[in-house]
């Protein structure tokens, strides 16, 4: 977009404080995802890397990109070896389930209490249509999905000082929203006010265009009647028999809803990334990881591997770490190539010998904050009682938002993402041990659905920066960041090359790690390719 | 001190949704600009650096800020806190010069740290990045 010159653009840090200010946590995840980078993924499937891979790699890292390089690289005949923190393999790609221990940094240990064929995706939990590259992993490995339910007409969008504090639907919110604003066009138009604008043609089209849009009536205005009812819901549902006949609801007119700020609980639904459909793979975001793994030649994944240094020379790479289960001796492990998946958060803590460029880029990108809560209830009664099935309900409130399972939609229990939050939220989450997290998502997300503390079993908190094996939760990238150093940090240098979620413009999805990966190991093959010579 | 303004300013408010923002927990939006040097430290700096200041080990670290030599100086933790580096974001851009000033005082004060030397908000200033010209949108 070309400056206008009246304005100074703003940057998008300035920009985001300010809405920061201005609005509640809701309003800056969605800010934020809509001043990201929402490009389709250009994924195509790759021909299978050319010529034999001859020689060996060393994957640093068993999340998506470190299995994407170690599924692909082992394909094309290289001796892999994977060296991972945890004690499983998949990295944010997680899953939790009655049963599974974790344990944050500061030492809160959590076990989870949820029934069986319950769980929690703590990490993403949300494939959109076009992460082609994902998806194919799926299709290509068996993965079954679902349909992840995003938009829900009938979740909440709830803000603390609107209407009373009492939480409105979506579908009223967006009805009542579109329905002002076309009656308002409708009446410049007709007054005339756009007639140096549109031409006349075209204003009968809009006129039309705004009565559909907005549910106006024949006189173009937004009123109780059937056009409005049929955006917004009826008073009384129609029915059959003599009771049969509807009434109409009554609209919230523009200027209490532009003021009840709700309509910013509208945008989320809207933006590229959350457009329908998503999915989610059945029984557990993790199933991905998983099946990486089953793909995967050999047993090439060292578990318990802490990482605590990177050399490199003419002749290939030496990586040091300790086995966490023994940690005074440390160990060696070398190979020709090295692709290294470690979060920078944490790379930028490990000596690396890369060039001074690549060194400043590992150091240049913090970690956003980020905390879910998982919440076991022992009855679905946002369905039972409030007809919401999957989707999301938007609030101001510390928790950010509330999402409602996709899946086992009409069983008894159900897992509820009951608290999901960004910045300040989600510092302040952090800061709290992980009973008072989940003590608070109860306690908010009681003033949307009452239910919540007769029906609460129990919960499981994951704040990202606690978390030990990423120290936070998806690198955040400025665009003066990317400028100055995305380049330095996507190069391969010597022989090492970097790759993660962190090294894409898909930042936080398992697409960026994907499309990263797939990058990275086309760098190393052309290399080895060339004769090995770094 | 701001909070027992702030804590006066709700309860004229006290309602059942209301009582909500008396929550020692969060900060409201509206009242960060008021958020005290502590009430920083509890509220941000701690989910990393620990309740007790001492830090935490995974596979990276967060270093403490109790008996950190690197706090002798309150120039550190000010340009740490404004501009970020490695790990730790930036957090400039969410907090004024006066409250940089009160949470490196905060922590410098705290946790067995001593230091009596005092930061001031017009210190915070040369910390900030300088505005760059603004560039063309593309």
């Amino acid at each position: 977009m070309e400056n206008d010159g009246k304005t100074a653009p703003l940057t998008r840090r300035e920009l985001l404080r300010m809405i920061g200010l201005a609005g509640g946590g809701a309003v800056m995840y969605q800010a934020m995802s809509s001043l990201g980078f929402a490009a389709e993924s250009p994924y195509r499937r790759p021909a299978p890397l050319q010529g034999t891979g001859r020689g060996t790699v060393l994957v640093l890292g068993a999340g998506l990109a470190g299995l994407v390089a170690a599924y692909e690289l082992g394909k094309a005949g290289y001796k892999v070896q994977v060296l991972e923190y945890n004690a499983r393999p998949g990295g944010r790609n997680w899953t939790l389930r009655g049963g599974d221990v974790y344990t944050e940094l500061g030492g809160h240990k959590q076990v989870c209490q949820f029934d069986k064929d319950q769980y929690f995706n703590p990490g993403p939990w949300r494939l959109p249509y076009h992460h082609h590259g994902v998806l194919d992993y799926c299709r290509q490995f068996g993965v079954p999905l679902e349909p992840f339910v995003q938009v829900n007409h009938n979740a909440y969008i709830y803000g603390k000082d609107a209407f009373g504090g009492k939480p409105q639907r979506m579908r009223e919110v967006q009805a009542d929203f579109h329905g002002g604003v076309a009656e308002l066009l409708a009446k410049a138009t007709g007054k005339g006010r756009l007639d140096d604008m549109v031409s006349r043609e075209d204003r009968e089209i809009l006129l039309e265009a705004m009565r559909e849009f907005g549910g106006l009536d024949s006189d173009y205005r937004y009123a109780a009647g059937r056009a409005s009812s049929e955006h917004r819901g009826y008073a009384k549902e129609p029915g059959g028999g003599p009771d049969g006949k509807p009434e109409f609801s009554k609209p919230v007119g523009l200027s209490d809803m532009l003021n009840a700020r709700l309509w910013k609980g509208l945008g989320m639904s809207e933006l590229y990334e959350y457009q329908t459909t998503l999915m989610q793979p059945v029984g557990g975001m993790d199933a991905i990881g998983k099946a990486f793994v089953r793909e995967i030649r050999g047993d090439v994944i060292r578990y318990n591997a802490k990482v605590t240094g990177i050399a490199q020379d003419d002749h290939g790479v030496t990586v040091t770490y300790e086995d966490t289960t023994s940690p005074d001796q440390p160990r060696q492990a070398k190979a020709d190539w090295c692709v290294c998946t470690i979060p920078l958060s944490i790379l930028s803590q490990i000596p690396v010998q890369v060039s001074e460029a690549k060194a400043a880029a590992i150091a240049a990108v913090p970690y956003m904050a980020s905390a879910k809560v998982g919440l076991q209830f022992n009855r679905r009664f946002w369905e039972e009682d409030d007809a919401i099935y999957g989707g999301v309900t938007m609030t101001d409130l510390p928790i950010g938002m509330i999402s409602y399972p996709s899946h086992g939609i009409g069983t008894k229990k159900g897992v509820l993402l009951g608290s999901y939050n960004f910045f300040l939220e989600a510092y302040e989450f952090t800061a709290l041990d992980p009973a008072t997290r989940i003590r608070k998502a109860v306690e908010y997300g009681a003033l949307i659905h009452p239910q919540y503390p007769k029906a609460f079993e129990n919960g499981i908190a994951v704040a990202w920066h606690r978390s030990p094996f990423t120290l936070g939760c998806f690198g955040w990238w400025t665009d003066e960041a990317r400028e100055k150093h995305y380049a330095d940090l996507c190069s391969m240098d010597g022989r090492i090359v970097l790759a993660g979620e962190h090294a894409s413009y898909l930042p936080a999805w398992q697409e960026g790690a994907i499309l990263s990966s797939l990058s990275a190991i086309d760098a190393v093959h052309r290399r080895a390719m060339a004769g090995g010579r770094a | 001190m701001k909070m027992p303004m702030l804590f006066l300013a709700c309860l004229a408010l006290a309602g059942a949704a209301q009582a909500q923002t008396l929550d020692p927990d969060f900060i409201d939006q509206k009242d960060a600009i008021h958020a005290t040097g502590e009430q920083i430290f509890t509220h941000i700096c701690q989910g990393c650096h620990m309740p007790d200041a001492r830090g935490a080990v995974g596979a990276g670290h967060y270093p403490a800020l109790a008996n950190n030599p690197k706090l002798a100086s309150a120039a550190y933790p000010a340009a740490m806190i404004v501009n970020g580096r490695g790990g730790m974001p930036t957090f400039g851009f969410m907090l004024s010069d006066a409250q940089v000033a009160d949470v490196v005082n905060y922590i410098r004060t705290h946790f067995g740290n001593t230091y009596t030397d005092t930061l001031k908000p017009e210190d915070v200033k040369a910390f900030r990045p300088a505005v760059k010209p603004p560039t063309k949108e593309h």
